[in-house]
């Protein structure tokens, strides 16, 4: 039981970094029904911008999350403008591909050299690892500040959509864009606001990422921006309480798959999952389900 | 399409051959005299695998319209199947032409299978489905070892003999283009182009949609696995790395880059892809090598942007185009 709980605990720190992946996913999907591969590799540069942050700036931790989000912010909307933007009325396979071309051009430019480098680096420690005992079952300051930091911007974020004018304005262009723009919202300010949001959630993502496990490198996005999407249609795409709920049974169900089957096969087990979500139950958890029409 | 003029001449496809058989003759007699060495057939063999693999994905993708991000996962089916067959029958080309076939039909079962459930979903929802069971497949693959110690799991498959050459690979190429192209303008090749433009509009007309799309899915799989075949008794060598995500999405570009639903745009990527990689690594210098990384999703990004149908935007050679008929088209 003990034993249980304590993988629980840690299913959990992971959950919480996918969620604040998979919140970018869902909400760029919501609103321009895109799949941006990027996202995961913007989260890469979150951890990245938190390493020199950290490390080469000497900036205290809340100041490199912030650093990291900021950063991302402008990546995301710049991605955005360059090269989804003039897609936006292909085909949607074409902006899938393009961003799978973003995706990969993101991470061979930053394993150069004179980048990033192919080499991992370790991730400072702002501050000294402390365990806490509870009941047998242990957790870390590194814990709870993961899951402080990611609740805190999950918090804002639903109040952000649901409280203000802008999110107001998110929800109708995510509704339906036309008549959004009829009623006088700037749809493009909007999608590139989206975009901000989300990759500076993940941008704080990776430096959270950066202090649970770490050891960065370029390629360190792939894996987790694809469960985060995984988690994301979990819960059902475009619906934000639903990436939060996918990604924290994710994030569970994957580091229980490690403890108690083989850790080989947490992989196959997350995407497993995301072809039995698709089978059975393609709107996802929290999503209504509804039929094509001509 | 233009009729006029097109009467008078022969049977497009038999021109077809005729060069085809000649540029082979050619080809051949380069390597006798030792002008293309041993690197460079290394290349055209690969080149022509990538054709065959390519051909598939643009059937699935091209002309039937669902997006697949998993072929690279059939593509290892066909590879680890007939490595499998020929390593256990002993080596020869009676053995290389069975683990071909086996392979093929493994690929093309694999697909059937897993094709029923999840061709049902729509356009990036496939994607993402078929881009898990590329994942899953290649998980499956490294720990192959579990269950068929033969396989060797992570470290990879070796001790596969060495059989596959030149005119094996042209001869698999060839069959594979014109099969292609009788295919696509077949009337089961209209069906599957219909279920690419509007589904629902192809229901409407009797066209068994679920059939064609798993049809155009088994079909192209069937390629991958042919071309994996190849691939395993190329390289002698097999890993599980081989056949991960970003080769599905090395596939999906040449098929882009030459045209969704264009065989003279594959072929002629296919070739020109592979060569130019293999150019830029003879040509430039070890210190930017890295740079090739970074180049070719640049391509990518630059054709969807200014040229989203590819170099031949659904166009084909002449000799790939049915022979036109007065009063049609």
């Amino acid at each position: 039981m003990t034993y249980f709980l304590q993988q629980l605990i840690n299913g959990l720190q992971l959950g919480f970094v996918y969620a604040l992946i998979a919140l970018g996913y869902t909400m760029v999907y919501g609103i321009v029904r895109l799949i941006n591969f990027a996202h995961g590799d913007v989260f890469m540069v979150g951890a990245y911008l938190g390493f020199f942050a950290l490390a080469s700036w000497g900036l205290p931790f809340p100041l490199a999350i912030v650093v990291a989000m900021v950063g991302c912010a402008a990546l995301g909307v710049f991605i955005e403008r360059v090269a989804y933007k003039p897609l936006r009325n292909a085909p949607r396979i074409s902006a899938l591909i393009t961003a799978m071309g973003v995706s990969l051009f993101i991470e061979n430019f930053t394993n150069l050299n004179f980048v990033f480098g192919p080499t991992p680096r370790a991730f400072p420690r702002p501050f000294a690892v402390r365990t806490f005992g509870l009941g047998g079952v242990e957790i870390t300051n590194v814990q709870l500040i993961v899951f402080g930091v990611a609740i805190l911007l999950m918090v804002g974020l639903s109040l952000f959509v649901g409280r203000t004018r802008t999110g107001r304005a998110m929800r109708a262009v995510s509704q339906d864009r036309d008549t959004a723009r009829l009623m006088g919202i700037n749809v493009d300010t909007v999608i590139s606001i989206t975009f901000g949001i989300g990759s500076a959630l993940a941008g704080a993502g990776g430096v959270l990422y950066g202090i649970a496990y770490p050891q960065i490198q370029p390629m360190m996005g792939i894996m987790p921006g694809l469960k985060a999407f995984v988690a994301a249609v979990l819960g059902g795409i475009g619906i934000i309480p639903g990436a939060m709920l996918g990604s924290l049974i994710m994030g569970v169900v994957e580091t229980f798959t490690s403890a108690y089957v083989s850790s080989t096969l947490r992989d196959a087990v997350a995407f497993g999952i995301l072809i039995l979500v698709l089978l059975v139950r393609p709107t996802g958890l929290l999503g209504k389900s509804h039929s094509d029409k001509v | 399409m233009r009729t006029d003029g097109a009467r008078r001449r022969p049977e497009p496809g038999t021109i077809a051959v005729i060069v085809a058989v000649g540029g082979f003759v050619l080809l051949q007699a380069l390597m006798w005299l030792g002008v293309l060495n041993p690197y460079w057939q290394q290349v055209l063999n690969l080149a022509g695998i990538t054709l065959i693999s390519a051909l598939g994905l643009n059937l699935i993708y091209g002309y039937t319209g669902q997006f697949s991000l998993g072929h690279a996962a059939f593509y290892g089916v066909g590879a680890y199947a007939s490595a499998l067959l020929t390593r256990s029958l002993g080596p020869g080309a009676g053995t290389l032409l069975l683990g071909i076939v086996a392979g093929a039909a493994l690929a093309a079962l694999v697909a059937f299978l897993i094709g029923l459930p999840i061709l049902r979903l729509r356009s990036d929802y496939l994607a993402i489905a078929t881009l898990g069971f590329g994942i899953i497949m290649k998980v499956l693959l490294d720990n192959s070892d579990a269950v068929i110690p033969m396989m060797g799991g992570s470290s990879g498959m070796s001790g596969i003999a060495r059989l596959t050459t030149f005119p094996w690979v042209f001869a698999f190429g060839l069959a594979a283009v014109l099969v292609m192209r009788n295919l696509v303008f077949s009337s089961v090749g209209r069906a599957l182009v219909s279920v690419r433009e509007d589904e629902l509009a192809a229901e409407a007309v009797g066209i068994d949609t679920t059939r064609y799309k798993t049809l155009g899915f088994v079909i192209g799989c069937g390629y991958a696995g042919v071309a994996g075949a190849l691939y395993a008794h190329l390289y002698a060598y097999l890993n599980p790395f081989s056949f991960d995500f970003l080769k599905s999405i090395d596939v999906l570009l040449v098929v882009v880059l030459g045209g969704l639903g264009s065989i003279s745009g594959t072929l002629v990527a296919a070739i020109a892809w592979t060569f130019l990689l293999e150019g830029l690594r003879v040509a430039l210098p070890a210190s930017v090598q890295d740079w090739r990384m970074v180049i070719y999703p640049l391509v990518m990004i630059v054709f969807m942007l200014f040229r989203p149908g590819g170099i031949f935007a659904r166009t084909e050679f002449g000799f790939l185009k049915p022979r036109a008929r007065r009063g049609k088209e």
